[in-house]
Parts: structure tokens; C-alpha cells; sequence
């Protein structure tokens, strides 16, 4: 399963990456699409919505099954990959290229807290 | 756990093995909806060997049958000719759903479902308390081969069977040397169910794949049965249903003289509920078991629901009160939220054709 080492990860399997502009960008990791299997139906939060660390604030359905997602960290929704809307399966295709939501952290060190690679790796084996 | 001849095969493929009812079986070989869309479009096959083949064999097979089964086996007249019937306990409610093939006279083979094989073997058994003979084949393996190149490919592939299967009506099935051949499915489209020694199964299998049927696991199998709009057992029916609940009533003849078990029960009381087809009318989620839906006739709730990849939208069968009609909206429960709804009447999909 690929986990790259320079995301962070949460034990409910989403992965955050930092962008250069302060934001951080959301999805779900290869193990989580893998173990939904293909996915039919994403829902995103809206751009505005403001939310706290572990809030669920998306869904990822698949043939087998739905599945929240939890915001890793808290802060204001920023961006929502509506283009998914369309093609839910580029989440299984490219998971750590298809991301569902970008956050503006409240507090960017809360970053520094979630899991690395090899933590995250640890945790559902 | 229990495997079927073609375990290796899978694993060799790459499958995605899932237990079901205590057997190994293949989810999918990558892509579920890919090879939904292969049988829809070409040709794709399953292992269907955990479901089980019984013999019935005897002068009084037919007559034992005739009472075990709702539906008519006196309308089996030419030899081979299937037949789709429910078993019923004495309360109407529904042991189990089969095909039930006429052999010969003296020689009929009933198919049932993996999960209720040994509990329908103890129910036959006592039905037929000696008047006909039960012989589980469990040494045959089964591939149904579905789509509209299923034929085809499945000459191309084992032309030994043409000769035999080539003049075969839909529901029909043929003894072509060690293998059963039957015009028989559970996708909506047309094709073969293979019946045939095990040891005879990989080779076959192999055999197939190359002639171009794309190996299809349980994964699509739920969603073509689904478009076709037929039931799945433990699902859309059980003990607690009876046909006239869920979309059967056409496999029961009330009215003529045929005695079975259960008649009586069903005669009894007219049904509160029926079977109804569901189209999601939003994006709002997939439709999904035990949802609840509301409605101007009253509430009733999804059997089985799932994403439609030919109709690229959620569909449900759904037990809802008489009196609902094709066209009208109703609401589903959905995670919370209200989501609405199309009835309509199954199937959904048919030989490739939405018909809804």
C-alpha cells in the first residue's frame, strides 16, 4: 500500500498535505479506497464552513459502503474538488492526487501532531 | 473456510476473496463495475460453484417436487426445461428460491443457494420421507457465463458444447458429454450456466478467459441481478415473506388445482406489502438495506439498494405498502437526510436496455 513520506496522515485514514500558501489539502489514503473499494458518490463540505479537529464534514460512498470523513485538524473550509462530483472513481485511481477539501488551519501547528508516514503505517497493521 | 475447483484460478487473477456463507469467494478482480459493464456489454463469467445441484431421482419425483415447490413442475413437459420457483415453509414464508431443471421422467435437478444448501437438504429430505431419491452433487463445479457474447465465446471456447447448445430456448439446459449446458442466468442478459465435473472447471475457466470472457466476481454479480431486478435471498426475501411480498406472485398459481406447501397460508390473507423498484432522483448517496422510505400510501424500507453503473445512478428493490404506483415520488432515509425517489417496476435493465 502506498503511504508517501511527505504527508501526514490521521488514524481514520485521510491524509494532509501542506501547501505554500498556509492551506492544507485533504483526502483519503490508497488503504482507505482500497478497503471501500470503488467509489460512486463524494459530498463535500462547503467552502466557508468552519470546522473543529475529528468533525465529520464529508462522505465517501462506494458500491460496498459509506464512509464519513473527519477534518484532521480545524479551520475554514477553503476549496471543495467538486470536479469529483463527476468522476468519484479518480479517488481510487490517484488517491493522494484526487483531494476532497482544503482547510486554512486555525492553528497551523496542529499540523505537527497528526501522524507521519511510518506512524500511519503502524497503525492498521 | 470452503473453496470451489476454481480457488487457484482466482488467486492467480488477483481476485479480492470475501467470505460468503463460509465460502472463499471472489469480490472482484480489480474492478467490479468494469466487469459489470463487460457482461452487459460482451461477455463476462462467474464461479458459481458454492451454490449446490441436488438430483431428485424416482417414480415419485415429480410428485414429491410438485408439493415441495410453488411453482408448477407439472409445466415441465420437455426434457431439460428449467423452471424458477420458490420453496415455502407452511406459513407461506420462503425457505429458499431455486431453478429446477426436467432431466427425464424419474430425473429432475433442483439448484439452490450456497448459504440455505444444508437446511434446504433436511427440508427436501422430510418432504420426501423415501417417495424420491436426493443426491447432492457437490462434485460439480458451476461458471455461469452471461452477456451478449456469452454464446459465442463459450463455442470458441468449448466447442464441444455447440452441437448440443446451439438449438437451446432461453430456460432450456442440454447434457453435452460431462457438461450440463443451460440457457439459464441471473444477470438480465443472455448466456450459459455450465454445470460439469470439477476437475474439468479450471481448464474450462482458462479456456474462457481466453476466448475473451472477462472473469466477474460477487461484486457484479449483486449489482446485474439488481438491474435485472431480481431478488437475492437473505435480502429481498426470507422465512418472514412471502412470493406475493416481494415480487414473486408471478411464480405462484393460486387458482389452479396445484397443491404445495404453503398454498393455504398464502391463500389465507391478502399481502399488505409489494415489491417496488426505486430510482434515486439526486445525488445525495447510494440507496442501501433497511433504509426507510415514506410516501403518500405509507412507509416501507429498501431490501437492496446499490449504485446502477448502467444507469450511473442508486436503484433499490424496496417492500413498500400496496398501493404504490410506477411514477409516483416517495422519500428515502438516507444518512439522516430525506433523498427522493422514483418508483418504478423492475427490471431496471434488460439485455443492455434501460427500461426505466
Amino acid at each position: 500500500m502506498n503511504v508517501p513520506e511527505n504527508l501526514k496522515y490521521t488514524a481514520s485514514h485521510e491524509w494532509v498535505r501542506a501547501e505554500h500558501d498556509g492551506t492544507v489539502s485533504i483526502g483519503i489514503t490508497d488503504h482507505a479506497q482500497d478497503a471501500l473499494g470503488e467509489l460512486v458518490y463524494v459530498e463535500l463540505p462547503e467552502v466557508g464552513r468552519k470546522l473543529g479537529a475529528e468533525e465529520a464534514c464529508a462522505v465517501v460512498e462506494s458500491v460496498k459502503a459509506a464512509s464519513d470523513v473527519y477534518a484532521p485538524l480545524a479551520g475554514e473550509v477553503v476549496a471543495a474538488n467538486e470536479a469529483l462530483a463527476d468522476a468519484p472513481g479518480e479517488v481510487n485511481k490517484d488517491p493522494y492526487g484526487a483531494w476532497l477539501f482544503r482547510l486554512r488551519p486555525s492553528d497551523a501547528s496542529a499540523l505537527g501532531m497528526l501522524l507521519d508516514a511510518a506512524a500511519y503505517e503502524k497503525s492498521f497493521k | 473456510m470452503l473453496h470451489t475447483p476454481l480457488i487457484d484460478a482466482h488467486r492467480k487473477a488477483g481476485a479480492k476473496l470475501v467470505d460468503f456463507a463460509g465460502w472463499e469467494m471472489p469480490l472482484h478482480y480489480g474492478s467490479q463495475i468494469e466487469e459489470h459493464h463487460a457482461v452487459r456489454r460482451t461477455a463476462g463469467m462467474f464461479d458459481t460453484s458454492h451454490m449446490l445441484a441436488i438430483d431428485v431421482e424416482g417414480h415419485g419425483a415429480r410428485t414429491f417436487l410438485s408439493r415441495a415447490l410453488a411453482n408448477d413442475v407439472g409445466r415441465l413437459a420437455q426434457h431439460g426445461r428449467a423452471l424458477y420457483s420458490c420453496m415455502l415453509n407452511e406459513r407461506g414464508g420462503i425457505l429458499d428460491d431455486l431453478i429446477v431443471y426436467f432431466l427425464r421422467e424419474g430425473l429432475f435437478r433442483v439448484v439452490v443457494n450456497a448459504a440455505t444448501a444444508e437446511k434446504d437438504l433436511v427440508w427436501l429430505g422430510s418432504l420426501a420421507a423415501g417417495a424420491a431419491q436426493l443426491r447432492p452433487r457437490r462434485e460439480l463445479a458451476m461458471i455461469a457465463v452471461q452477456g451478449p457474447q456469452a454464446r459465442a465465446r463459450t463455442w470458441s471456447a468449448l466447442p464441444v458444447l455447440r452441437a448440443k447448445s446451439e438449438g437451446l430456448a432461453p430456460f432450456c439446459g442440454a447434457q453435452a458429454g460431462d457438461t450440463f449446458v443451460a440457457r439459464t442466468g441471473y444477470t438480465g442478459e443472455d448466456g450459459f450456466e455450465l454445470l460439469m465435473p470439477a476437475d474439468s472447471a479450471s481448464a474450462a475457466w482458462q479456456r474462457l478467459a481466453q476466448a475473451g470472457v472477462r472473469p466477474c466476481g460477487l461484486g457484479a454479480r449483486d449489482t446485474l441481478r439488481l438491474e435485472a431486478g431480481m431478488n437475492l435471498y437473505g435480502q429481498d426475501m426470507d422465512e418472514s415473506v412471502t412470493p406475493l411480498e416481494c415480487g414473486l406472485g408471478w411464480t405462484v398459481e393460486l387458482a389452479s388445482g396445484h397443491e404445495f406447501v404453503g398454498k393455504t397460508a398464502l391463500a389465507a390473507r391478502s399481502p399488505a406489502h409489494a415489491r417496488f423498484g426505486l430510482v434515486l432522483e439526486e445525488r445525495a448517496g447510494v440507496l442501501r438495506a433497511h433504509q426507510a422510505v415514506h410516501g403518500a400510501h405509507g412507509a416501507g424500507e429498501v431490501t437492496s439498494g446499490t449504485f446502477s453503473p448502467t444507469l450511473q445512478a442508486s436503484i433499490a428493490l424496496a417492500r413498500l405498502p400496496i398501493g404504490y404506483a410506477p411514477g409516483e415520488r416517495v422519500e428515502v432515509e438516507l444518512r439522516g437526510k430525506r433523498a427522493a425517489a422514483r418508483v418504478v417496476r423492475p427490471p431496471f435493465v434488460r439485455h443492455g436496455k434501460v427500461l426505466v
